[in-house]
């Protein structure tokens, strides 16, 4: 590319031979560039202030302390019509970051079954899963959505003929009522037990990996670990008398007061998204187990490791340095996704900001520029993350 | 003459093998293959019979609601009073509105011309062994965009004008799909080429281009697009909601195939270009005729799930009040006389979607196999 101009020609040396000189092209294509792009900035700018100054909006980040006025379905921060537009705000980012983190968890549970589905012997388990794979894969996310929410949960019972699961669930229109649970004193026994437990859980972990090399002995750290984790909190419960109480939803005028509540809109955002992303992880997940050669599988049955074995000891810790950087995508994608909230009316950051703050205040640009921070933040943070664990599990070569 | 039974008796001292068993009968035939494939382990028989129970309770309550108890004809809601099942009455109803939204009657000849020009020219351009491909590709590519520009829009040649927001359905679905596919592709190939390129202001102009836009949703581009990109205009000039929606479409599109642009760019060998340099090509010169034709080549299968994802992404633009096929059938669902058939709804919406993806993937697979020939060894 970098043919130099003079020597090339025979040293043709006249007034204007500089201008041959690949370098000198590329400042000056470089300093054009910066110049067109400075002038449409500048020009864009000016219309906007004109724009905002003949139509009276004003500019700038004082509305965020002004009251909003409006409520929200669901909101993990207190949060009523009197609370600041920052705070609805902050709700928002919350909302978005619990769907996200929930989507994030269940989307690789199902995705890894998923994709080992499609790898199985079972011929009839391998068809049903690409089926399923086909099908979600292939129609838009936003369509799922709304099916979900107006074809299935807008077509449960009403608030009177509620569907009660022992007189204690109540499932209807307007979600999922459960009962809440009540900390009382000495409850903090509980996480201590379970912190315990998670420590114990990886000394004998540690343990067992320097026995079984030492020794060749394997132990079963998995079986100990869960009897580890979930019987600490269990006897510590007991020793201390239950110290939780549950208060239950019950039907007062037009809804249900207390307990715990999940809206329809959440259920239908979050599972349309799981199940949206875990066809895709599936496919992901199934590449990933191909690309370990064959020879690796036949290798650990020669060793005598058993289906389970083969596939944790052997296939999968391979096929993570194939699977990771594209789930990363995934993850990012869901994250993303998890903006058609809006269409659903679940308050997320997008749907409260980019609609009903946008709506209220006019002011358009400080809407969408704080909307997209989130998703960069967080984009930008997942994928310094995943980096980080990427280079970690990678193939370490001389 | 000898008999059977002389031949078949050995003589002294003579070896003769004994005939050959048959094989167990679970070995060969379906029974085996049932056997190992469904029944292989006492988990993989748990597995076959979780499956089949499955299969059992959902089959046939699909084809109940879906066919058998469903009702085909009518043009009310009454005539599907007597049978439970589906009532696709509904779509029967609705279809001309869920294909061209609100475009006038009388003019939907256009949309219809448009859209069967289009894709069967397309189709054309697609299937080897015809004459004239390239002219048929060149037609789509020059002066097909102005020909459906004109038919659509008229206000020309005597005929009358229809505004774009009487546009919709499946044609407004099918219009951004396809201005987002052709106008992405060069704008994501440029992206692609200024990323890699060796002067630093270009590079870095794209590489923020792309990596901004990757990294927020679709939706904020598009509510960007509908709300921010008229305060950049100068005061008074009015913009089209569907043109806006288009410019957003595009340049999120662009952005994603700038990243499979240069994955291919990045597996043509350095030789290549090297080589072309020695011949004394320029950089267009090299990139048009050596990199880029091998390049894409690499990544067609990757555009075209690019595609697929840009078809089903034109949904979106509903949030910002287009009215495209899945915004049709959900205007639909809420009308007071039709209240309670979403799912008929967007089964239906979904099946068409449905269609349009697993054709291009099914496309894009066919293209895999073909063009790999040449590297698969």
């Amino acid at each position: 590319m970098a043919v130099r101009g003079i020597e090339a020609r025979g040293g043709r040396r006249n007034g204007l031979a500089f201008l041959y000189d690949a370098r000198v092209r590329a400042i000056c294509y470089q300093v054009l560039t910066v110049l067109l792009f400075l002038l449409a900035v500048g020009y864009l700018a000016h219309n906007t202030l004109q724009n905002l100054a003949t139509r009276g909006i004003a500019s700038g980040f004082k509305f965020l302390y002004q009251p909003t006025g409006f409520g929200l379905a669901m909101s993990l921060l207190p949060y009523d019509e009197l609370s600041s537009y920052g705070r609805s705000y902050l709700v928002g980012v919350l909302n978005t970051l619990l769907v996200a983190s929930l989507g994030v968890v269940l989307a690789t549970l199902l995705g890894f079954l998923v994709g080992i589905a499609r790898l199985s012997n079972n011929w009839l388990l391998s068809r049903l899963a690409g089926m399923y794979v086909e099908l979600v894969r292939n129609v838009p996310l936003l369509l799922q959505i709304l099916l979900l929410y107006f074809g299935v949960l807008q077509t449960l019972p009403s608030l009177r003929e509620s569907l009660s699961i022992g007189g204690v669930v109540f499932l209807n229109i307007r979600g999922v009522f459960a009962p809440a649970p009540i900390l009382q004193s000495g409850f903090a026994a509980i996480p201590i037990a379970f912190a315990v437990a998670v420590a114990a859980s990886f000394w004998i972990w540690r343990w067992a990996r320097r026995r079984q090399r030492e020794t060749g002995q394997p132990f079963q750290t998995g079986w100990a670990a869960a009897a580890l984790l979930l019987g600490l909190p269990a006897v510590a419960a007991l020793l201390t008398g239950m110290p939780v109480s549950f208060e239950y939803p019950v039907l007062q005028g037009f809804n249900f007061q207390g307990g715990f509540v999940i809206i329809p809109e959440f259920v239908a955002l979050l599972a349309a998204l799981v199940l949206y992303t875990a066809a895709f992880i599936g496919e992901v997940v199934r590449a990933g187990i191909l690309a370990v050669s064959h020879g690796q599988t036949e290798a650990a049955r020669s060793l005598g490791l058993g289906d389970g074995q083969t596939l944790r000891l052997v296939v999968i810790p391979q096929a993570l340095r194939v699977i990771v950087p594209p789930l990363t995508s995934q993850y990012l994608n869901l994250t993303k996704n998890s903006s058609l909230a809006a269409a659903v009316g679940f308050p997320d950051v997008v749907q409260i900001f980019s609609g009903t703050v946008l709506n209220q205040t006019g002011q358009a640009i400080e809407c969408v520029a704080m909307v997209m921070l989130v998703y960069f933040t967080i984009s930008l943070s997942i994928s310094f993350f995943m980096n980080w664990y990427n280079r970690r599990i990678a193939l370490v070569e001389r | 003459m000898a008999t059977a039974s002389d031949i078949d008796r050995p003589a002294a001292g003579e070896f003769r093998p004994k005939p050959d068993q048959p094989p167990p009968a679970l070995s060969v035939g379906p029974l085996a293959w049932v056997k190992r494939n469904l029944f292989g382990s006492r988990f993989d028989s748990l597995l076959t019979l979780a499956c089949l129970a499955a299969l059992y309770y959902l089959v046939p309550a699909v084809w109940r609601w879906a066919v058998a108890e469903a009702t085909f004809v009518g043009d009310s809601r009454e005539a599907c009073a007597p049978n439970p099942g589906a009532c696709w009455v509904f779509v029967n109803v609705r279809i001309e509105q869920f294909i061209y939204g609100f475009y006038p009657q009388a003019e939907r000849w256009r949309a219809n011309v448009v859209v069967l020009l289009g894709l069967g020219s397309l189709t054309y351009a697609l299937s080897e062994a015809m004459p004239w491909r390239k002219w048929v590709a060149l037609f789509l590519i020059l002066p097909y965009p102005v020909l459906a520009y004109i038919l659509l829009l008229g206000g020309m040649f005597g005929l009358p004008p229809v505004e774009t927001r009487l546009w919709g359905g499946l044609l407004l679905t099918l219009i951004i799909a396809s201005v987002g596919i052709s106008a992405s592709l060069p704008l994501g190939i440029a992206l692609a080429l200024g990323r890699r390129s060796k002067m630093p202001v270009i590079q870095l102009l794209s590489i923020g281009f792309i990596e901004f836009v990757r990294a927020v949703p679709l939706i904020t581009v598009l509510f960007m697009a509908s709300v921010v990109l008229p305060l950049f205009l100068p005061p008074g000039s009015n913009f089209d909601q569907l043109l806006r929606a288009l410019i957003g479409v595009s340049l999120f599109a662009a952005a994603y195939m700038a990243e499979v642009v240069r994955g291919g760019l990045q597996a043509v060998p350095k030789g290549q270009t090297e080589a072309a340099a020695a011949l004394g090509l320029g950089y267009w010169s090299t990139m048009r005729l050596i990199v880029l034709p091998q390049a894409l080549r690499y990544v067609i299968p990757a555009i075209v799930s690019n595609f697929i994802g840009l078809f089903k992404d034109t949904t979106l633009v509903l949030i910002i009040g287009l009215s495209d096929l899945l915004q049709m059938v959900k205007l639909a669902t809420t009308d007071s006389k039709w209240i309670g058939l979403a799912t008929e709804g967007y089964a239906f919406a979904g099946a068409v979607f449905f269609v349009f993806c697993f054709g291009m993937s099914r496309y894009s697979l066919y293209l895999e196999r073909k063009l790999g020939t040449g590297y698969r060894r």
